[in-house]
């Protein structure tokens, strides 16, 4: 054997030997800022290739091509497509989206305002749809294959299968028309109280518990019973405890990984996906904003309101691929 | 004086249903009138091939059917209660308490996301029986007595940070916290090396010692059980063949089972007198893994035509690496291997089609080297139509030919690997191996899954084979009572590194290398009192240094 195979046996540990999880940790981080610099591209490219034009729209009947042609110079659209890139994403990396074409006001300042409402919207349905889904999904667990368990799917199942704007409607027809007990049209507004924000936003939650719920569920359903065949799950039994704790104490925790990814799946959801529930409820969240804006054209606030809800979503799945690699003691513990 | 026993079990029946594909589903009887008795303090061991019940026996102790089995008739009386009338709740007191079972593999067996510690003490306190701090105390004391390293720190540990060895203690020191009555050990070392297993082994023996534990030790292997129990009970086919005292059923068995047992693996083959012309030659050999993790460190050997090249060692130590490097499937990073006085090319995909045929592998799982939805026919076949272009009757007739040099009949040809026995099995890969007319067949541990009477069956077999065809085998194993058998030159192997090469008489002689001497040492013999004379003369040489 020669020396330097010798030598090359055991080089000084790299800092990724060393620190396996800040590693991979920050390899995350890198991917999802590439990640989101990729889908700015898209966006930016998308909202470019869409058929029509904000001048031709915005004049309608006197649109004549001069005026068209001052428009456009007004807006800076004749200016080469790779300079307004730069020129938008130089604004977004500081915090400022550009002026609104429609109603020249800062995209920032509305946007600011309209998500802080949908993040609380799909906060408070979080904090009531995901502890509840995970305790029904180890409940389900522990009764398996009998009558709670039967039922939990079933109800799931129907929750999953019928659209949430008719879900949506179905809550107002009953509680807010026929019985009275709910507010509709959930419409907040800046001052309001908080306990009076909530009352207003029930509806609106409920439906997007009951759209989110199932999902978890049977997610995590599924998760915990892919580890109770497991050797170690013997053990438990084998030691005399209680089923639910073995659930809870010895299950649960091996399947964390899993859960926590549908859990974000389901959070990003929220966000993003409130779209259609914004504008059955007349909720002035980021989605109804956005719609609005499709509606005139107005591009910049359709390619921020695009943006921001990319990052939400990347920022989330970061969030959980980071947790999930938390969760797993190997890393967390290296040998 | 039935109240003198702790654990009286009478007329035990257990059964199953099983689900043959194609038919209907059928009881079978897994344990069918097994009676014992055991004492307070006192160890039975249970032996007996795989599917003889004893781990349905020994799970019986806490009232557990694995898998669908159900116990259907009998009584296990505890103190003189019988265990089965007592209920979900009445039994889930005793289980973690008075009766703890340590499982075969504690690797799997231990919760990965829970500190190891956490999970020793926690039925203890579960159950009420100590405050969290006395039973961490007495987790100490058991990782002392257990000899587990730094035993203060040791419980901090996850499963993953642990050796197999020391999970396994880990283990037994968990079934002993909570100073249960009984402890039913279901092949605690089957899993580990041997010079491992001599130590848990006696770690264990001692902690019973110590504590004054009744257990149930459940093994295959009849040398292990005799050094640790007071009665012995063999079992076969879920039937009681023998029962009685350790001396009695080692050194004077009524039963030819028994016997046949006792007397598994003496020499079958004698050792070649001319090893001087090589067949294979392997100079130098070095070879990493694609992370730059160098596996084997200048590795020469040889093996001549027609003879048995035994090469020995525990997991982690490369003997498997270096089949693959033989067979291509790991090229070295350095070395050459030559084969019939020709370089072998180092990478399987530029190597001749009639080179991979005159060099062929057999498993160790023979279950998962086969596909499972081909016939025996297609399985054996296969390489009769790949190297030598057969088909249809021609095919046919070969097959048949080479099911009976394997000494199993026509009968089996259109049978699938779910309808054949893990001997069976082997035998096919035996037979698909010679499907190709090889001069080489590299054997990988292909007995280590098999009982010792199926094992020295296929080790008959594999001898026969060569007297016939004048085959070479190199034969990965950890089991030196092979290589006594049928080995005619020995290479030990040691963390990537060849320790030791030589005809076997000059290998397994004296003087010794110190890992060699270990390793020799640390074998199980059909003795009584080896493992205090072991012990003890590993005591001497520790208190001489």
């Amino acid at each position: 054997m020669s020396n330097s195979a010798e030598a090359g046996g055991t080089p000084a540990r790299s800092l990724r030997e060393r620190f396996p999880l800040l590693a991979l940790i920050f390899e995350r981080f890198l991917l999802s800022l590439l990640l989101l610099f990729a889908v700015s591209v898209l966006i930016f490219a998308g909202v470019e290739a869409l058929p029509g034009d904000f001048a031709s729209t915005y004049l309608g009947q006197s649109a004549t091509p001069e005026t068209i042609a001052n428009i456009r110079a007004e807006l800076g659209l004749d200016r080469p497509v790779i300079t307004r890139y730069f020129d938008w994403l130089g604004g977004v990396v500081q915090g400022d989206f550009g002026t609104s074409w429609a109603s020249r006001n800062s995209v920032s300042e509305q946007v600011g305002n309209r998500l802080g409402n949908s993040l609380f919207l799909a906060g408070f349905a979080a904090i009531i749809a995901v502890p509840l889904a995970i305790c029904l999904g180890m409940l389900s667990v522990h009764f398996r294959d009998r009558m709670p368990d039967k039922i939990i799917n079933v109800i799931s199942l129907a929750a999953i299968s019928l659209p949430e704007f008719f879900i949506g409607y179905l809550l107002i027809l009953y509680f807010a028309v026929n019985f009275g007990i709910a507010t509709f049209p959930a419409t907040v507004y800046q001052g309001m109280g908080f306990f009076e924000r909530i009352q207003t936003i029930a509806l609106p939650t409920a439906t997007l518990v009951l759209v989110v719920l199932a999902h978890m569920m049977r997610m995590t359903r599924a998760a915990i019973l892919s580890v109770m065949s497991s050797a170690y799950m013997e053990t438990a039994e084998l030691k005399g405890l209680s089923s639910w704790r073995a659930i809870v104490k010895h299950a649960a925790p091996n399947a964390l990984a899993p859960i926590i990814n549908v859990v974000a799946l389901n959070l990003a959801y929220l966000v993003v996906g409130v779209v259609v529930v914004e504008v059955v409820f007349v909720y002035p969240g980021m989605g109804q904003y956005m719609v609005d804006a499709v509606t005139v054209r107005d591009m910049p606030v359709v390619q921020a309101c695009g943006l921001i809800f990319a990052a939400v979503y990347i920022l989330l799945n970061m969030l959980a691929d980071i947790l999930a690699i938390v969760a797993n003691p190997r890393l967390r513990h290296p040998r | 004086m039935p109240d003198t026993n702790l654990l009286s079990v009478h007329d035990l029946k257990i059964e199953a249903t099983s689900y043959p594909p194609g038919e209907p589903p059928k009881r079978i009887t897994i344990v069918d009138g097994v009676s014992f008795d055991l004492q307070k303090g006192k160890v039975l061991g249970l032996i007996g091939e795989s599917g003889a019940g004893k781990s349905t026996i020994g799970l019986s102790a806490l009232a557990y059917g694995r898998g669908g089995a159900e116990i259907t008739g009998g009584e296990v009386k505890l103190d003189g209660t019988d265990i089965l009338k007592l209920g979900k709740g009445g039994i889930r007191k005793l289980r973690g308490a008075r009766i703890c079972y340590v499982a075969q593999s504690a690797a799997a067996a231990f919760n990965p996301a829970h500190k190891l510690g956490d999970q020793v003490i926690e039925a203890t306190v579960r159950h009420g029986l100590m405050s969290r701090q006395e039973a961490r105390k007495r987790a100490l004391y058991l990782f002392q007595v257990l000899g587990l390293p730094s035993p203060e720190t040791f419980g901090d540990r996850f499963p993953h940070q642990a050796s197999g060895g020391q999970l396994q203690r880990a283990m037994t020191a968990m079934a002993l916290c909570s100073h249960p009555d009984l402890i039913v050990f279901d092949e605690p070392t089957t899993a580990l090396d041997v010079t491992t297993q001599i130590d848990v082994l006696a770690a264990i023996k001692h902690a019973i010692e110590e504590t004054d534990t009744a257990a149930l030790y459940i093994t295959h292997d009849l040398a292990v059980v005799a050094q640790i129990s007071d009665d012995i009970m063999v079992l076969r086919h879920g039937r009681t063949v023998e029962y009685g005292p350790v001396q009695q059923i080692i050194e004077a068995p009524t039963q030819d089972y028994t016997r046949a047992l006792v007397n598994v693996r003496q020499a079958i083959r004698r050792e070649a007198p001319d090893q001087s012309k090589a067949l294979l030659d392997i100079e130098n050999i070095s070879a990493e893994y694609s992370n730059g993790f160098k596996v084997l460190h200048g590795v020469s050997l040889h093996l001549c035509k027609g003879q048995t090249l035994a090469i020995v060692g525990e997991s982690g130590s490369g003997k498997s690496t270096l089949a693959r490097v033989i067979t291509g499937l790991l090229p070295p990073s350095d070395g050459r291997i030559t084969f019939e006085g020709k370089p072998l090319t180092p990478a399987l995909k530029n190597r001749p089609r009639d080179d991979l045929r005159r060099i062929q592998l057999i498993y160790q799982m023979a279950d998962t080297a086969m596909n499972p939805r081909q016939t025996v026919r297609d399985i054996i076949g296969r390489p009769l139509t790949f190297y030598d272009g057969l088909r249809g009757a021609a095919k046919t007739a070969r097959v048949k030919e080479l099911l009976e040099q394997i000494e199993m009949g026509n009968g089996f040809i259109d049978r699938y690997p779910a309808e054949l026995s893990g001997g069976q099995k082997q035998r096919v890969a035996i037979a698909r191996a010679l499907a190709a007319r090889p001069e080489l067949i590299l054997c990988d541990e292909p007995t280590s899954a098999l009982d010792p009477l199926v094992a020295e069956g296929i080790l008959k077999l594999l001898m026969k084979l060569q007297e016939e065809q004048q085959l070479s085998y190199v034969f990965i194993t950890h089991d030196i009572a092979i290589v006594k058998a049928i080995a005619d030159s020995v290479a030990v192997m040691h963390r990537g590194r060849l320790v030791r090469f030589g005809p076997k008489s000059q290998t397994l002689s004296p003087p010794f290398d110190d890992y060699t001497d270990l390793l020799l040492k640390s074998v199980p013999e059909m003795e009584l009192g080896w493992l205090e004379k072991v012990l003890a003369t590993r005591r001497m040489e520790s208190a001489g240094n």
